[in-house]
């Protein structure tokens, strides 16, 4: 009983930072910008969120400064690709370097020291249900806020008229801008989304995760949420379960090896990744509902008529 | 509405002296037009004439560098298309404007102010079925054909219940019974005061639809005349310059010729759920015969195509057989080698690389060892250089200067050059969807003598075609697709444009003697009203 509480707790714990990095990727590809520097911001926000954590002991103020933080990366991105034209690969590529290398700076009076941990919130009544009351009613705010997140994300983007003139600047922005869309309004605000929600996934490794401050302690989780966004074909539904599929898998597969199964450790380490591969390129064989749901202008960039 | 009255009348839209440059080119030259409620313009002129720039502006895309407009009598400035639309400005453009992965009723959403968006389910159904462009709302874009997008259009620029409708070339895609349908919305929309400019290369539709036309010629206003007094031939020389040749057709006799494509029972499963299948589609061309096969889009045209190109390979090899080669399984690359050439529906991104120049798409598509364009595997840039010369001049290709990206041609000029581009192979075997559609009507006719010509000298040509008056210029041969299904072929000197027209509707020709075209198609409207119920 024990053993299955933390197991889930764990996967729970593995797989939101990579669901709110997803999330915030997957509304700025839908509005066609493809930003690779989700590691760069990620990291960002952990610094500062444990930096502004450590100094004033409120591991609240350290949330509101990781998303602050992730939004303030994304801004360079945004006025480089969108106002600047710029090449999004490269100049998120940039951006990620930029992130590993400042936050590094920044930290470097944190390594070592104690951090300050976000504590759950249990909800009175509902955690004290057997099995399932303290997996689900006693968690800390950012999980609750995850799932809440892409439940908004979800309604926002299929059931808002915001969203559908977001997804149409991502089909097609010559079309949306021929029809009056601000195209370059609606990329600026998806991709300092996409910032923001980096940056809060990033307070999650550094305030909940491994409560103290290591370089590079984001460790490519920046980029498994952009492919996570990719194998998803782009949609919320299936972006929570890639992501809860690799924490699923990586939680366990260390249990194996502490278990000390016969298969060798490097091939026990990789299977997150094969995992979420496999099925997820399993999910996206359907061409007609790949086709329906993948931006057609994602990295394209946009250039308006005189 | 007589010229009398509308003189008497306020113009709803004015425009005056209206000028537009891009870098050296003046696209419009100081062009005056007025527009009275309840009037049908035409705007006139050929592929670069400064009518989709002009119309542009009109509707807030692009500004005008000098003149002014007014619209109800007060001078405004349209700063953008929303702004336009908050006008009562609506436009059906030329080339979509629909977003590919959203639903019918998405993409009309989006163009409607919030206020608008309710029962729009509704509204769509109601309109649609009021001027007999059947829609479904929960279709997505991507799997709809070019004459169902176009009818998403239409609709989408009628909910937003504009005083004024820019048509650009709204026929282009239509069969003569759709059309006819249209113009009698256009006819009622006139009747309820509302304005329609109609840009069309069309000339006698032009002529029996509209009260006034403007006609422009490279960026400057030629004249303003009523197209009642002039005819199909003075309005073309007046676009032009000076007069269109007809099309030159010496009747052959094919009947001991060679067979050169022979396809039996080709059966296509279609690549998305809402494409049509092919079933058991048979039948032949001897060689330097022309086959038309015409039909309503989305009949099984693009599938056939596919087939025939080799982009979606069969797996009954024996299905196509190219000059006693089967060749159904094998793939496009070897279709052209060994002497194969198609011309796809869609210029931009099937039929050349908008990115790249002209140049580097002759290559891309000759992609033959021995055909002069590589030497030893290297780019032999100077014979590509004179390639793309010669095949520019032949086909009147007119761009601002030799070499260009294909993306930078207009419709018509790039429809030309990828004709070209396949035409100088000299094929054994050309395939060509739509050869003329957005085309002008001098640039059609120099593309339809080429074809003929191009027959004449050997080559077997098969073309996908709504285009009726087109099929009647050029064919020698003509058979119809309607669902999928391929009718007989008949010599086109046997058949009249109505019994083509029967045909693209679903109907059989060798009915029973006594039935009589008019009962046909009496019968006709009958299924299709049956239809509409439903």
């Amino acid at each position: 009983m024990e053993m299955y509480e933390a197991i889930i707790l764990t996967i729970i714990t593995a797989a939101t930072p990579l669901l709110l990095a997803a999330c915030g990727e997957l509304v700025a590809e839908r509005a066609g910008v493809l930003n690779l520097g989700v590691e760069g911001m990620m990291i960002m926000g952990a610094v500062a969120a444990f930096a502004v954590a450590f100094s004033t002991g409120s591991p609240y103020l350290g949330i509101a400064a990781g998303i602050a933080a992730g939004a303030a990366a994304s801004l360079p991105f945004a006025f480089l690709t969108i106002s600047m034209v710029t090449n999004q690969v490269a100049t998120g590529l940039a951006l990620t370097i930029l992130g590993l290398g400042l936050s590094g700076m920044i930290g470097d009076a944190y390594i070592g020291q104690p951090g300050v941990k976000l504590t759950p919130i249990s909800i009175e009544g509902l955690s004290d249900l057997p099995y399932v009351g303290k997996i689900l009613f006693s968690q800390d705010v950012i999980v609750y806020a995850s799932v809440l997140l892409l439940l908004i994300v979800w309604f926002f983007l299929f059931k808002t008229r915001a969203g559908l003139s977001l997804r149409a600047v991502g089909d097609s922005h010559s079309s949306a801008h021929a029809l009056g869309v601000s195209v370059r309004k609606v990329r600026y605000l998806a991709v300092i989304f996409g910032g923001a929600c980096a940056g809060l996934a990033g307070a999650y490794l550094s305030l909940v995760y491994t409560p103290q401050w290591t370089e590079g302690m984001t460790a490519g989780r920046g980029w498994i949420a952009v492919v996570l966004v990719v194998f998803a074909t782009w949609m919320p539904g299936r972006l929570l379960a890639g992501a809860y599929l690799f924490g699923a898998v990586l939680i366990l597969q260390l249990h194996a090896q502490a278990a000390g199964v016969n298969i060798p450790s490097q091939f026990l380490s990789s299977l997150p990744y094969l995992a979420t591969i496999i099925v997820l390129v399993l999910i996206s064989r359907n061409r007609t509902l790949v086709k329906k749901n993948s931006p057609a202008c994602l990295g394209k960039p946009f250039v308006p008529d005189v | 509405m007589t010229d009398e009255q509308s003189h008497n009348a306020t113009p709803l839209l004015q425009a005056r002296g209206i000028v537009k440059r891009f870098g050296s080119l003046t696209a419009n030259d100081y062009i005056d037009l007025s527009l009275f409620p309840g009037e049908i313009h035409a705007l006139l002129g050929e592929n670069g004439a400064g009518k989709s720039t002009f119309v542009k502006m009109l509707y807030g895309s692009l500004r005008p560098d000098e003149g002014m407009l007014s619209w109800k009598g007060a001078e405004v400035s349209i700063k953008n298309p929303a702004m336009a639309r908050q006008f009562g400005i609506g436009m059906v453009f030329q080339h979509f404007s629909l977003f590919e992965a959203l639903t019918v009723e998405e993409n009309i959403l989006l163009a409607l102010p919030p206020q608008q968006a309710k029962n729009l389910r509704q509204r769509i159904k109601t309109v649609s079925t009021d001027y007999g462009l059947p829609l479904d709302p929960t279709a997505t874009i991507a799997d709809l054909s070019v004459g169902e997008r176009q009818r998403v259009e239409i609709v989408r620029c009628l909910l937003q219940e504009p005083d004024l409708i820019i048509m650009d070339e709204p026929t282009s895609v239509l069969t003569p019974q759709e059309a006819d349908e249209l113009f009698l919305v256009l006819e009622k929309l006139a009747s309820e005061h509302k304005s329609i400019l109609y840009i069309s290369h069309r000339l006698d539709e032009v002529k029996r639809l509209c009260h006034r036309a403007t006609i422009l010629r490279h960026g400057k206003l030629i004249s303003e005349c009523d197209p009642q007094q002039e005819n199909a031939k003075t309005l073309a020389a007046m676009m032009v310059g000076s007069e269109v040749a007809d099309v030159k057709r010496v009747p052959q006799d094919l009947h001991d010729a060679k067979k050169c494509l022979v396809v039996r029972a080709l059966n296509l499963e279609p690549d998305l759920n809402t494409g049509t299948s092919l079933v058991d589609v048979s039948f032949d061309v001897a060689k330097g015969e022309i086959l038309c096969i015409a039909g309503i889009a989305g009949n099984g045209q693009a599938e056939l195509f596919s087939a025939l190109s080799g982009e979606t390979p069969v797996s009954d090899v024996g299905a196509i057989v190219f000059e006693g080669w089967p060749c159904g399984a094998d793939g496009i690359a070897e279709r052209r080698r060994r002497g194969a050439a198609f011309v796809p529906e869609e210029r931009n991104g099937h039929g050349a690389l908008a990115s790249l120049k002209l140049s580097k798409n002759i290559l891309l598509s000759w992609n033959n060892a021995n055909d002069g364009t590589t030497r030893k595997g290297i780019i032999d840039r100077m014979a590509l250089a004179r390639l793309e010369g010669a095949i520019t001049e032949a086909f009147d290709v007119r761009m601002a200067h030799p070499d260009v990206e294909a993306g930078a041609l207009s419709g018509g000029n790039l429809q030309k050059f990828v004709m070209g581009r396949e035409v100088k192979r000299r094929p054994k075997l050309l395939i060509v969807s739509q050869p003329t559609w957005g085309v002008d009507a001098g640039a059609a006719s120099l593309i339809r003598q080429k074809l003929v010509d191009l027959s004449r000298a050997g080559t077997t040509i098969v073309v996908i075609s709504q285009d009726l008056d087109e099929i009647f210029e050029i064919a020698d041969q003509v058979a119809v697709i309607s669902e999928g299904h391929m009718s007989d072929m008949y010599p086109i000197d046997e058949v009249t444009r109505e019994q083509v027209g029967l045909l693209m509707g679903g109907m059989d020709l060798n009915g029973p003697p006594e039935v009589t075209a008019e009962a046909m198609a009496q019968s006709l409207m009958r299924d299709r009203e049956a239809e509409d119920a439903v």
